[in-house]
């Protein structure tokens, strides 16, 4: 029996076990809407393309499967570029079906006609304008096949409208994939573990510096198991939060700009870096030059192009993090033969030291203002911990990172390298939508917040009851924290005191539920009234003391040996 | 600066040159010079892409991480053959005729075109072989340049597959 291509689309979706996609209608795309009136699948239909991209972003992070957005050609595309971006940047697996202008009007400057082949090349990992209506089964399964193995990613399929109309026979894929120059390593040379385990076995000072290709790899467990077999430090980076358990005597919290004490200046004392799934990102490194100076450096990645970019490793491992790691359990275990490792306990007494000693605070006085610190910290408390956290970008997401204990992953959501601001309150909708049965709180700030704030709407209509924490300092925070740094405090541009809107008003226009905390005692009612509606979207809005800085900081391009605990470390 | 050339065999998909020269300014590479064609296998095209010594093992696993990529070979000088054709139409009137034609007999230049007040000349060689005829010609006047771009092959099983560090 003949279907069209557009049927077959989402015939193909439902065959990949498709149960929810995200996206906005629109002339092009619309031959596909038809047939999704009639499929199983759930579409949540977001306010903005860019929102529903993030929506299929925060699903996938959450779900560990693969996220689905679809949008209409033109603005539809350009508007999920975002995304794309953002998904590329952080790794999050999505396939992006868009419509197309009609084959024969491609390159005449057709109504809603954009090159979105050619625009989102560069923000995907691969993507496919079809043009032969009887690819779209397989075309749909290597899409899948890509986003989802490998070092995952963005992949998009950019369908014409002409093409979405045609009638083909159905055939199942096969399963098969025709992608002969695709065929990603798993499995760490041998000689490779074996020098890594050599290395690891005759360290003073390793660090084990954990990235998000531990979540991606589903390695928690053996992250776990490693560093308490041979007694090594972690630190997780801001895309690994919850790789490994925060309150575990190892964990050295997150490195970086807005790291720790201990894990930036163990890292720099180190004499064995042990990177896994991490990418020595600008934020962690600071000035890559006086970066880990000591360090002999393991690095292993399943994307090679990871390997040397930055730093040269002197044992390089092209692998899953996953099955890296059962390699060097094993061979350690091998190695080791019945043997202790060894303890590093001076190593570890002087992490210690730096951990009670070096730490930075703030005083939250009963009169107010409310601090955004403790707004994080009677969150995590009252929550028990037990929540999805999902961050925008800005001073509210560092907070959000350190000042929360993690202990699983795929807890803490959020864009790390695009820095995305509003990723928030759509990735905590995807979450949502992925994961029905856990809390699933948006840490946001008022800035963020104006950027996706319409996708509430999304929530409140389609029953998704998100609640989102609003760190309202009336400011660009971060920025403003720049501008006072950096900037003889000349605060161009990031006060928006005078046009901020009525959190509350705003809330409840948008069919959620609106509460606001102006005074430190007010925190921890509003909070439990939160947790206590779950038959809407709640907003809560913090209103904190704009003065508040993140601390410490490395400022950007810096050295990590001058790590700064207050203002004046940075006179 | 150091060049070095490497030998690409991709799937011939629409767009794939696309892809490289995209993955090239997304990464800020620097290309000297690229030329395309098909491969012996249908389906398949090559590609010599010639690039800064500096940048090669990045160009190399970018390059290799494309889904239409199938082998990167890198080609050593010694052990290959490298060529450019050069179109050239530099000035040259009744009187430089013949010195013209005489420097060309030496590169084995062929005269394709002889005009009133021009000559124009075809030359097939090694990339440095095409510059010295080039350079050798400059001070009669160039009016028109045109390269192919270094094409290049490996001699008989002595090219070095550049593998991604496994």
């Amino acid at each position: 029996m003949k279907i069209t291509v557009a049927t077959a689309l989402i015939k193909a979706l439902e065959f990949e076990g498709v149960d929810v996609m995200f996206g906005h209608p629109g002339g092009a795309i619309l031959p596909a809407y038809d047939p999704l009136y009639d499929s199983s699948i759930r579409h949540i239909l977001a306010r903005h393309e860019q929102g529903a991209g993030h929506m299929a972003e925060g699903y996938a992070q959450a779900t560990g499967r693969v996220g689905v957005a679809m949008a209409t050609s033109g603005p539809g595309a350009t508007n999920l570029v975002t995304s794309l971006a953002n998904a590329y940047m952080d790794s999050v697996p999505i396939v992006a079906i868009t419509g197309q202008v009609p084959t024969h009007a491609i390159g005449n400057d057709a109504f809603q006609e954009a090159h979105t082949w050619g625009i989102t090349m560069p923000a995907t990992k691969h993507n496919y304008l079809v043009t032969d209506p009887t690819d779209i089964p397989d075309v749909i399964h290597e899409a899948f096949h890509l986003a989802g193995t490998g070092r995952p990613g963005p992949v998009l399929v950019d369908l014409p409208k002409d093409i979405l109309n045609t009638e083909i026979e159905w055939h199942t894929p096969t399963g098969q994939v025709d992608l002969p120059g695709y065929k990603p390593n798993t499995k760490g040379h041998p000689l490779q573990i074996r020098a890594a385990v050599e290395l690891i076995l005759s360290a003073e000072r390793p660090v084990l510096y954990a990235g998000g290709g531990i979540i991606a790899a589903g390695a928690s467990p053996q992250l776990l198991e490693l560093a308490e077999k041979a007694n090594l430090p972690v630190t997780t980076t801001l895309m690994a939060r919850g790789a490994f358990p925060d309150m575990h005597p190892l964990s050295l919290g997150m490195p970086g700009m807005h790291g720790t004490y201990a894990a930036i200046t163990a890292i720099q004392k180190a004499d064995l870096l042990i990177a896994i799934g991490a990418r020595f990102d600008d934020r962690v490194t600071g000035n890559p030059d006086s970066f880990a100076p000591h360090a002999k450096v393991i690095h292993a990645d399943i994307d090679p192009s990871e390997i040397g970019k930055v730093r040269t490793a002197e044992v390089p491992i092209v692998g899953d993090a996953r099955i890296v790691l059962d390699q060097l359990i094993s061979k350690l275990d091998r190695t080791l033969d019945g043997r202790e490792a060894p303890a590093h306990e001076d190593w570890l007494e002087t992490i210690r030291a730096w951990q009670r000693d070096k730490v930075v605070g703030y005083d939250q006085e009963a009169g107010g203002p409310i601090k955004p610190q403790y707004v994080v910290e009677e969150l995590y408390r009252i929550t028990g911990g037990d929540a999805i956290v999902v961050a925008g970008v800005g001073q509210h997401q560092m907070w959000a990172s350190v000042l929360w204990k993690y202990s699983k992953p795929r807890t803490w959501i959020n864009s790390g390298g695009l820095g995305t601001m509003g990723y928030a309150i759509p990735a905590a909708i995807g979450a949502k939508v992925g994961m029905p049965d856990r809390l699933v709180y948006a840490i946001d700030g008022d800035g963020c917040f104006q950027m996706t704030m319409q996708e509430l709407t999304t929530a409140s209509t389609e029953g998704v009851p998100i609640k989102i924490a609003v760190i309202n300092n009336n400011n660009l925070g971060m920025v403003r924290q720049w501008q006072r740094l950096f900037y003889d405090g000349r605060f161009s541009q990031t006060e928006l005191t005078d046009h901020t809107p009525d959190y509350v008003k705003l809330a409840e226009a948008l069919g959620c539920v609106g509460l606001r905390a102006e005074q430190p005692s007010e925190v921890a009612p509003v909070i439990e009234k939160s947790l206590a509606i779950n038959d809407r979207p709640v907003v809560v809005e913090f209103k904190v003391d704009p003065d508040e800085m993140v601390f410490p900081m490395v400022p950007a391009g810096g050295s990590n040996d001058n790590v700064a605990l207050s203002v004046e470390d940075l006179k | 600066m150091k060049l070095h050339v490497l030998s690409v065999l991709v799937e011939d998909k629409p767009g794939v040159l696309a892809r490289v020269s995209s993955m090239f300014a997304r990464r800020g590479f620097n290309i000297h010079s690229l030329a395309v064609g098909p491969a012996a296998d249908p389906g398949n095209s090559i590609m010599t892409v010639v690039v800064d010594a500096a940048e090669i093992e990045q160009v190399v696993k970018q390059l290799r991480k494309l889904i239409n990529t199938l082998k990167i070979t890198e080609l050593d000088p010694s052990e290959s053959v490298e060529r450019e054709v050069m179109l050239v139409r530099v000035s040259a009137d009744a009187t430089q005729r013949s010195e013209l034609l005489d420097a060309a007999t030496v590169f084995k230049a062929k005269a394709v075109d002889v005009g009133a007040t021009s000559i124009t000349f075809e030359i097939t060689g090694t990339p440095s072989k095409v510059n010295d005829f080039l350079e050798l010609i400059r001070p009669y006047g160039l009016i028109d340049v045109v390269k192919s771009g270094w094409i290049a092959l490996a001699r008989d099983s002595k090219s070095r597959n550049l593998r991604a560090i496994s």
